[in-house]
């Protein structure tokens, strides 16, 4: 505090950077000018210009309901989002202050009260150089004044948790504001950390932790710090000894502490409150009964000084005893501690008479994970992105331990049974047997999905109900599908006689990207198909959390392949062998595997609509021609001129012709599992990787093994070859190459950038794959007769750009599952990625293309 | 897109006569611009005893699909057309049909100058049309025409030859003949009946369709056995065709996307024109309907949620009813929620009415926080469409999330399928059920749920209650235990 030359105190007032700040003063005391000065104008909402709002005139007192209603709204915005706010209006009643710190316990941050306690006099001048207020009789002014002078005793008790009051002009003019953090801000702090679960008195096995996370004595070489959960005492053999611990830890800056409910409770019967003294809080106060006077009240300032929560590493990170919802995170109010400590509880009671839990960790969607105890549970399990760390060491479990960021686990196992439960151990994680669920307000609606690779991609709402209803009726559980594979968009429409596609286009369009070398990959004829393979029942249950099946065979949206579970786990099998034999479970350090593939003939899933479309076309044409070539044939013997006509029908006949050929080569009988061919191009994602990024040669390395090792006939190699798109002769080669496979029937090909993830001179992602189709193949897409000159200059007006657009779009929300899945993000976040695919896939794109 | 007509003759009335009935000359192949591509008249034979005359026309296929392509896909009336590759240059469909009218326009009112008295009389024809599709296949072909004076010949045309287990494409090889038919009336009859059979057209029908078909039906469409199936095909509703090019495009397009037919994945609706023929006895419907009210009228329920509501029916039965104060409908498929408004008249309702009415989508297999704090839940006839390994999502949701203090939950009882005549052995009775339990079964899952979740369960027969197999429809009423016995002890 420094003194002014007229010997006024420069006052510094401490804010809080999330607050409510209400500014208190009489008409006339410079609340607006003091607010200007002190706050960012984006902070400050006046009910003056709330005035103005609603009734066109900031003087308008009739429009005061109004006008407060406006300010509520703008504020409980802020204050939502976290954003501090100063309220500027005159305050000066207690009715006014309520709904304010109402507000602020909505949104659970602090009420500051900032009173500005200025002379009426001096007032009523302010007031009388104001056009607007000129007429503002005296009376008025002194009625505030009497009213702020009645208030200021009560503005503690009315909610305030801080109150400045600034007295004379003077004060006023010379204050400074001072923004001051949370306590439970410790976003600056990076750790690393190590937090550990409940201890309830187990001194040894804390001991033995600490030794194991590579503490001695309470000190980490390597500079890491602890954190406690909470839950130090109560039940154990040696709550003191914890104590002594973890205090010296706190104390010498190697551990941050939050308070459990039984911190809590033990802190109050220190303060010599009553409590029951049960839940083992008896063996503590028996134990603390053997320590010194000097210990407990050290014991108790620790308690005390105790913050429910904390949230650290850049926001990444929050740990608090019981878990947090996150619109709690970072906020201050009665219910957030209460929370912190107790948890959510829904007020009934279980068969052992324990309080039942609402489940919020089912609920939460937050990108900080929440790491807590409070809850005995088995095993330590991730879910939503919070993680439970009791694992009962007091009742014969473990103690165990997070390393953050790495996210890895640590336990020791608990020396013996030192206190009997309840109940017992529960052996899920809270929220259900399978540790979601998904929830509608994940998916629904107008969405805009964040992803790393291409920034912000907007869903509409008509194309997620589209996709809502597909996922809902069709589609295999979500936790089995955690990719869906992007569309691919064609080459640019070639101008050389009788193609629509040709691949020369395709590496002029990498050229121009900047990508000198592509890989092109003969197109099967079959069926997207994508895999996911699990090495047993046992690895299928602990990552993806389903019970029975070891994987999934499901289409481009997400539909099981395969009617018949058996026949896809017996593919699953055969795969599952091959990558056994070829050992890339272990080079891969990976226990599933998740591919993107071919799944050949075409006829086993399109069987529907190869009879109800193509097979039909192909019956009409063939049962017409006969007789319409034989009448023409007929009319021309009789020297009616029907030349033209006549070629043209013979022509059309062999286009009919062809088509029906074209669709036959994708048709052929399977009886279970024979005829079925897979042919896998890329594995997608294992263990804690994506692979999207591996280049596509050590890509087809990989696969090859694994078509190598099949000993079962059901892979299927992917002929490819690589093309130089600098080089003449090497694009010739690839042209080449496309025509001689084409020319036997054959789809054509796709040609990807080697790099895969490829991002041009601009910065902005690459096509992954450019499709060239057969020109015999394209009959099935444009109609039979789509060669014919005529159609095809008519054709060859196609407009592509829609297409690459979602291309890319659908390919950064892949990528984006992809990321997620490796990261062992939760699975709503994955599957927001997965639906956004799908959902974009109901866009409306010429679907020829 | 191609058809021939022929006569025979005599001397005295050569079988070339065709030529002046028809207004064309046999010795001239002629062509006429219509809309969809060019038609050609020509007569592969034309002699004294036998004359052919043969339309041929020659569809401009990629013109037909840029037409319904202006307003999305969704512009085109016939289905058919909405898929890029199509049948219709090949097939003799509506497009055949009009082109038939247009040419031989004096012929179908039969006009003719130069033989005024043949015109009017009776000659045997043969009228061959090698591709038509027949929607109801050869029978009906035959049940068509043959009451108007033809004998038919249909044979079917094989999908595929290479493919025979495939068996029979919807089109057939149709050889007609007749000696009491003038030649006006030949044309009338294939003027109706080739749309008939094809059951869609290329045009959207309006209302002077009605007069179209009156005019070309005069003479032998009121007494035909089949007048009933002729009109309401020919005057193919109107507002199902719009809504079904409008309505449907998202889901196409995901069809598309997966090779699949359109009709495998928007199947929440069912076609109007196809009767249910899931049920035959209609009142089954209704009975179920009335279990369900009279199950919800003893839970006292006032907020109630129709969870999968199709098009609304239960959602009506239960606005009659003023002690429901809140009734919410939630459907997966935005389809049946419009079909569903416009069947309540949601837009026409009352104020006070239609506040206690909301329809949303909404879906089982996601938790929704919307769905909380209800009385009640109806889940009719829906557990059956979801896939075995879902159905958990779907109990979480209901029994686990939403909690209401009601549960009512029908399916079908598989046992009773065998005293379903129209029901083939080992069929479901709707091709979208993923199952159907019997008894037992359903009441284990009704057990272990209600175990599982703290609700009691009470089941219910809907329909006659057959001694052997059970009733037709099993119903479960799940009651919320803690409020069950709450209000047991303060009783």
């Amino acid at each position: 505090m420094t003194t002014t030359g007229t010997g006024v105190r420069a006052r510094a007032l401490p804010v809080t950077d999330l607050s409510l700040v209400v500014l208190i003063g009489a008409s006339g005391s410079g609340k607006s000018t003091f607010a200007r000065r002190h706050f960012k104008p984006t902070e400050v909402i006046s009910s003056d210009f709330c005035r103005g709002l609603v009734a066109d005139d900031e003087n308008d007192q009739s429009a005061s309901r109004d006008a407060f209603d406006v300010l509520h709204y703008i504020a409980g915005k802020r204050l939502a989002a976290g954003r501090r706010t100063v309220v500027d209006a005159t305050t000066v009643q207690q009715d006014a202050r309520r709904g304010l710190i109402e507000l602020a316990k909505r949104y659970d941050v602090l009420p500051i009260a900032i009173v500005l306690d200025v002379p009426e006099d001096v007032c009523a001048e302010r007031n009388a150089t104001r056009t607007d207020r000129v007429d503002m009789p005296r009376r008025v002014i002194r009625r505030h004044a009497r009213e702020l002078r009645r208030s200021l005793r009560h503005l503690e008790r009315e909610g305030f948790r801080k109150v400045h009051v600034l007295r004379g002009a003077e004060e006023v003019e010379h204050a400074t504001v001072v923004t001051e953090k949370r306590f439970n801000d410790l976003t600056h702090l990076t750790g690393p950390f190590d937090i550990i679960g409940d201890v309830h008195g187990c001194a040894s096995e804390l001991e033995a932790l600490l030794g194991k996370l590579g503490y001695t004595d309470g000190v980490h070489p390597e500079g890491r710090t602890a954190v406690f959960v909470g839950d130090l005492v109560d039940r154990g053999p040696d709550s003191p000894g914890v104590l002594r611990r973890v205090m010296a830890m706190v104390k010498s800056g190697n551990a941050l502490c939050v308070p459990g409910n039984h911190e809590n409770k033990y802190g109050r019967h220190l303060r010599g409150r009553k409590v029951q003294h049960t839940h083992g809080l008896a063996e503590t106060i028996a134990q603390m009964e053997g320590e010194s006077e000097e210990f407990r009240a050290e014991v108790r300032e620790f308690i005390d000084s105790l913050v429910s929560h904390y949230v650290l590493d850049g926001g990444r990170l929050v740990v608090c005893h019981a878990g947090l919802p996150e619109k709690y995170h970072g906020r201050t109010s009665g219910r957030v501690r209460s929370h912190a400590l107790y948890g959510d509880t829904t007020g009934e009671t279980d068969e052992f008479g324990l309080p039942v839990r609402y489940p919020w960790a089912e609920d939460y969607r937050g990108r900080a994970a929440v790491v807590y105890g409070h809850t005995p549970v088995s095993e330590a399990t991730w879910l939503n992105n919070t993680i439970c760390l009791d694992t009962g060491a007091v009742f014969g479990g473990k103690l165990t331990a997070l390393r953050w960021p790495e996210r890895e686990l640590v336990d020791v196992p608990a020396e013996r049974v030192w206190y009997e439960p309840a109940k017992p151990l529960r052996t899920e994680a809270p929220g259900g047997h399978d540790g979601r669920p998904l929830d509608l307000a994940d998916v629904h609606a107008r969405r805009v999905v964040e992803t790393r690779h291409a920034g912000r991609i907007t869903v509409r709402e008509e194309n997620a109900a589209a996709a809502l209803e597909v996922m809902s009726r069709f589609a295999t559980d979500p936790r089995l599908l955690p990719y869906l594979p992007p569309t691919m968009a064609p080459t640019a429409t070639s101008q050389v006689d009788g193609y629509l596609e040709h691949p020369e286009e395709a590496f002029a369009s990498y050229a121009a990207d900047g990508v000198a070398r592509v890989v092109c990959e003969e197109k099967h004829m079959g069926s997207r198909a994508v895999a996911l393979v699990c090495r047993d029942v046992g690895a299928a249950r602990a990552r993806f959390g389903v019970e029975g099946p070891t994987g999934a065979l499901y289409t481009r949206t997400g539909r099981p392949f395969l009617d018949d579970g058996s026949v896809t786990e017996e593919i699953l099998d055969r795969l599952r062998t091959a990558i056994g034999e070829a050992g890339l479970w272990d080079e891969l350090s990976t226990d599933w595997m998740l591919l993107d593939a071919e799944l050949m003939p075409w006829s086993l899933k399109a069987s529907g609509l190869l009879r109800s479309q193509y097979a039909a076309v192909g019956a009409a044409s063939g049962a017409v021609f006969p007789g319409a070539l034989a009448a023409l044939e007929g009319a021309a013997a009789r020297g009616v001129d029907v030349t033209d006509l006549l070629a043209r029908q013979r022509g059309r006949a062999a286009d009919a012709a062809a088509f029906t050929d074209a669709y036959r080569r994708y048709c052929w009988t399977t009886d279970g599992l024979d005829g079925v061919r897979l042919a896998p191009f890329q594995i997608l994602a294992v263990q804690g990787r994506s692979l999207a990024a591996l280049p596509h040669d050590d890509q087809l390395a990989l696969i090859d093994r694994l078509v190598e090792h099949d000993g079962s006939g059901l892979l299927q190699t992917t002929r490819r070859l690589y093309v130089d798109t600098a080089d003449p002769e090497s694009v010739r080669a690839g042209v080449d190459w496309w025509l001689e496979m084409t020319g036997r029937g054959g789809e054509g090909m796709v040609v990807k950038p080697v790099g895969a993830l490829v991002r041009d001179p601009e910065g902005r992602l690459v096509q992954p794959g450019i499709k060239c189709r057969g020109r015999e193949y394209l009959r099935i897409i444009y109609g039979p007769e789509y060669t014919r000159p005529d159609n095809l200059a008519r054709l060859r007006q196609r407009f592509l750009n829609h297409k690459r657009s979602l291309a890319i779009r659908e390919y950064a929300l892949g990528l984006e599952a992809l990321d997620r899945l490796a990261d062992g993000e939760p699975l709503w976040r994955v599957h927001e990625a997965v639906f956004g695919v799908l959902a974009l896939e109901s866009e409306p794109v010429d679907p020829r293309l | 897109m191609f058809l021939t007509i022929t006569t025979t003759g005599t001397p005295e009335h050569p079988a070339t006569d065709l030529g002046f009935l028809l207004h064309k000359h046999p010795d001239r192949a002629q062509a006429f611009s219509t809309s969809f591509g060019t038609a050609h008249v020509l007569y592969p034979e034309a002699e004294e005893q036998r004359c052919t005359a043969a339309l041929l026309l020659e569809v401009d296929a990629v013109a037909l699909v840029r037409r319904g392509k202006g307003r999305g896909r969704g512009g085109a009336p016939d289905a058919a057309l909405a898929q890029y590759v199509n049948d219709r240059p090949y097939a003799a469909s509506s497009l055949l049909a009009v082109a038939l009218s247009n040419v031989f326009s004096s012929a179908m009112r039969g006009v003719c100058k130069a033989r005024p008295d043949r015109a009017g009389q009776p000659l045997p024809l043969r009228v061959e049309v090698p591709a038509l599709p027949a929607r109801g296949g050869p029978d009906l072909v035959r049940r068509l025409f043959e009451p108007l004076g033809w004998t038919a010949a249909v044979e079917a045309v094989p999908l595929d030859t290479e493919f025979p287990e495939w068996g029979d494409s919807r089109y057939v090889r149709l050889v007609l003949e007749a000696r009491t038919l003038t030649l006006a009336e030949a044309l009338r009859h294939l003027y109706v009946l080739l749309p008939v059979l094809d059951d869609a057209k290329h045009y959207w029908v309006c209302a002077d369709e009605v007069d179209k078909l009156l005019r070309a039906g005069d003479g032998w469409l009121p007494g035909h056995p089949e007048q009933k199936l002729i009109t309401s095909r020919y005057l193919s509703r109107r507002w199902s065709l719009t809504r079904d090019a409008m309505e449907r495009l998202e889901l196409v397009r995901l069809a598309e996307t997966d090779d699949s037919d359109v009709e495998e994945i928007d199947n929440a609706v069912a076609a109007e024109a196809e009767p249910d023929a899931e049920e035959k006895p209609a009142p089954l419907a209704v009975q179920r309907r009335e279990a369900i009210l009279g199950a919800l009228r003893e839970s006292a329920a006032a907020r109630v949620l129709d969870l999968g509501c199709g098009e609304g029916q239960l959602v009506r039965e239960l606005l009659k009813e003023p002690r429901f104060t809140e009734i919410v409908g939630v459907d997966v498929s935005v389809r049946a929620l419009t079909v569903a408004a416009r069947r309540l008249k949601l837009d026409r309702m009352g104020e006070r009415r239609a506040a206690r009415v909301t329809l949303f989508q909404g879906s089982l297999a996601y938790t929704d926080n919307r769905l909380k704090g209800y009385d009640a839940a109806v889940l009719s006839e829906v557990i059956e469409h979801l896939d075995l390994p879902r159905l958990p999502a779907l109990e979480y949701a209901v029994f686990g999330a939403a909690r209401p203090r009601t549960v009512v939950v029908t399916t079908p009882n598989v046992e009773y399928n065998v005293r379903w005549e129209t029901l083939p052995a080992g069929h479901v009775r709707h091709r979208d059920h993923r199952f159907e339990w019997t008894r037992e079964e359903f009441r284990t899952w009704a057990d272990e749920i209600a175990e599982r979740h703290g609700y009691g369960v009470e089941f219910r027969p809907v329909g006659p209650d057959d001694p052997e197999v059970g009733p037709p429809t099993q119903m479960a009423v799940f009651t919320l235990k803690t409020i069950h016995e709450k209000e047991a002890k303060a009783a």
